[in-house]
């Protein structure tokens, strides 16, 4: 197995190769306007770095989000087209869960990414030890989403997340309503690919790849769209 | 023949998702999925919803034209799709699909310009563009004068709109009649049965002073829909199809009578038109006629070449292939309000491409240094 992660859902551009068991290699870069300039770029340097062909991924993984839409599709559209070119499937991973599955956070919490417009995406989870490992030392941790991936702005949840350990930029960037806010900041591509190669080896069902928008698109056609006058 | 570079063309600058593969100057495939009727009941293009719309129909849309052209996706020499100009957001979901289909099979990437793929187009119909070609371009956004010697590196613009473009005008005056979006087509069945004559609406920027090539239609816009206001506060039926037959001579009557004025200026025996607007019954008829009155010949696409589509771009990356222009780099953006003088985004100067190889070429430079 050999998977090539990527997400664009939050500011960071993110991208991972994993072998099924370990990481190989990865990129993260924060930017939040360049998406589309920076990803394939940082796909090519992560096959670089790994030695590896793109023609040698077994399979993609992909944020489907909640992010911001522009950045968002930009995974989504470069993920499913390296599946149209590779014959390889697509695999999409819930990006509030990849950041739950990377946190150290033990009993329930919250994950919340700041989703512009003074809301944030958010999910409450809830992280139990493996009841496998009860005998290790620091068994590791069964991570579940409670509740779906939404949006909202943070004073109309405050009760539901009070409280609670927060992780992500969006709990960071509301300290008053996430009283306990944690990193990581931003999901990282390496722990998309992980969390999509442990459901793939547990013969998991993975998501489509399809954007997570959760709002209606602002029907607002602007005034002439297409400036392409030369002055 | 066989050994003319074989390229497929990606185009998502509006509406329209397209994908077009040409070898050469020959049409093997020209698949369009649009998202028109989801932006019908607002008058006009979301950005938002077509650009929801590219994500979802893009690799249909590549698939059903790799079946049309009967090829396998190995068989391309590049990719190429549309950079600029056009809606930000809509834009960058075809360069993202590009950008990976090309660096997944190993093959060069042509960011390339909207507007000069729009006149490329007219290879796939009429052959090789005589060079200079003067084009009269004309869709919901853009009206201009063009004169290009090579469609892949020199475009220069004579003169724009000032304001509305010309199928904004259409879209326009067809929401004021209750006519329904987009406004081109039917105002353009109504005014086959209406007097061209019946109502005398202003030419815009046609005296003697005005910019010679420039276009302006948002005085005759708030003409027409004055005079249609007046037919209603007066409790009198409005004449649908005068008044379309009326608003349409008005501005195709200053589209050609500007562009022919272009060619006879410039010394150019030819005219080419293209963009949603050329597929215009009226506008193609009174072309004809001045053109023939100017001893100018005239060329005009098949109506679905006019509008936005893939083939267009797919012409101008064939062209960029055969010229050896330099390729895009694998950090192309896209630009907006990319200039009509740029007629393609070429990657860096360091760059090395060759084909095949410069997949890995790519991975020893950094490319933000
Ligand atoms: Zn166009």
């Amino acid at each position: 197995m050999l998977l090539l992660a990527l997400d664009t859902a939050t500011p960071a551009v993110t991208v991972a190769l994993h072998d099924g068991t370990a990481l190989v290699a990865e990129s993260s870069q924060v930017d939040a306007r360049r998406h589309g300039e920076l990803l394939l770029p940082a796909v090519d340097r992560v096959l670089a770095e790994a030695g590896a062909r793109l023609d040698a991924v077994t399979g993609i993984v992909v944020g489907v989000g909640p992010g911001p839409y522009t950045g968002l599709r930009v995974g989504l559209m470069t993920a499913d087209t390296f599946g149209l070119a590779l014959g390889v499937p697509v695999h999409g991973v819930c990006t509030l869960d990849g950041l739950a599955y990377e946190t150290s956070v033990e009993g329930p919490f919250v994950v919340a990414t700041d989703a512009r417009r003074k809301e944030v995406y958010w999910a409450r989870y809830e992280a139990r030890p493996s009841p496998g490992h009860s005998a290790s030392a620091r068994p590791p941790l069964v991570c579940t989403r409670i509740t779906d991936a939404a949006v909202d702005r943070p004073a109309d949840i405050a009760e539901a997340v009070a409280g609670l350990p927060a992780v992500g930029a969006g709990a960071l960037l509301y300290p008053e309503v996430f009283g306990d806010p944690r990193g990581p900041e931003h999901v990282s591509a390496g722990a998309l690919a992980a969390l999509a190669a442990e459901k793939l080896a547990a013969g998991e069902e993975l998501l489509e790849p399809r954007p997570l928008y959760l709002r209606r698109p602002d029907a607002q056609v602007p005034k002439n769209y297409k400036v392409v006058t030369p002055q | 023949m066989a050994d003319e570079p074989l390229v497929l063309g990606i185009e998502t600058s509006c509406d329209e998702t397209g994908v077009g593969i040409v070898r050469g100057t020959t049409l093997l495939a020209d698949a369009v999925a649009s998202s028109v009727d989801e932006h019908a009941r607002f008058g006009g293009v979301v950005p938002e919803v077509a650009s929801r719309a590219h994500l979802e129909a893009m690799v249909p849309t590549i698939r059903r034209a790799l079946k049309d052209a009967g090829i396998t996706a190995k068989d391309l020499d590049g990719i190429s799709v549309t950079a600029g100009p056009g809606l930000a957001g809509a834009l960058l979901v075809g360069v993202s699909a590009a950008k990976a289909y090309a660096y997944a099979l190993g093959k060069p990437l042509y960011g390339v310009n909207h507007l000069a793929s729009h006149i490329c187009v007219d290879q796939l119909e009429h052959g090789k563009l005589p060079e200079p070609t003067m084009a009269l371009l004309v869709s919901g956004g853009h009206s201009s004068l063009l004169l290009s010697s090579d469609i892949t590196s020199d475009v220069r613009p004579l003169g724009a709109t000032i304001d509305d473009a010309a199928g904004e005008a259409f879209d326009k005056i067809a929401r004021v009649l209750n006519l329904g979006f987009p406004g081109g087509p039917v105002i353009d069945r109504y005014a086959k049965e209406g007097d061209p004559d019946a109502i005398a609406f202003p030419r815009g920027l046609t005296g003697p002073r005005d910019a010679a090539y420039d276009f302006s239609f948002s005085g005759l816009k708030t003409s027409v829909a004055r005079w249609i206001e007046a037919k209603r506060a007066a409790g009198e039926d409005v004449p649908v199809r005068d008044v379309s037959a009326s608003f349409q001579e008005a501005v195709v009557d200053v589209l050609t009578r500007k562009a022919v004025r272009a060619c006879k200026d410039e010394g150019v025996d030819h005219l080419m038109i293209g963009g949603g607007v050329a597929a215009n019954s009226r506008l193609r008829a009174l072309a004809a006629e001045r053109c023939e009155r100017a001893g100018i010949r005239l060329r005009v696409p098949r109506p679905k070449l006019c509008t936005d589509n893939g083939a267009m771009v797919a012409a101008l990356g064939a062209e960029m292939v055969a010229r050896n222009r330099r390729p895009s780099d694998w950090d192309l953006s896209a630009d907006s309000s990319l200039p009509v003088t740029q007629t393609h985004v070429p990657g860096h100067e360091h760059g090395h491409h060759h084909g095949h190889d410069h997949v890995h070429e790519v991975s020893k430079e950094n490319l933000y240094s």
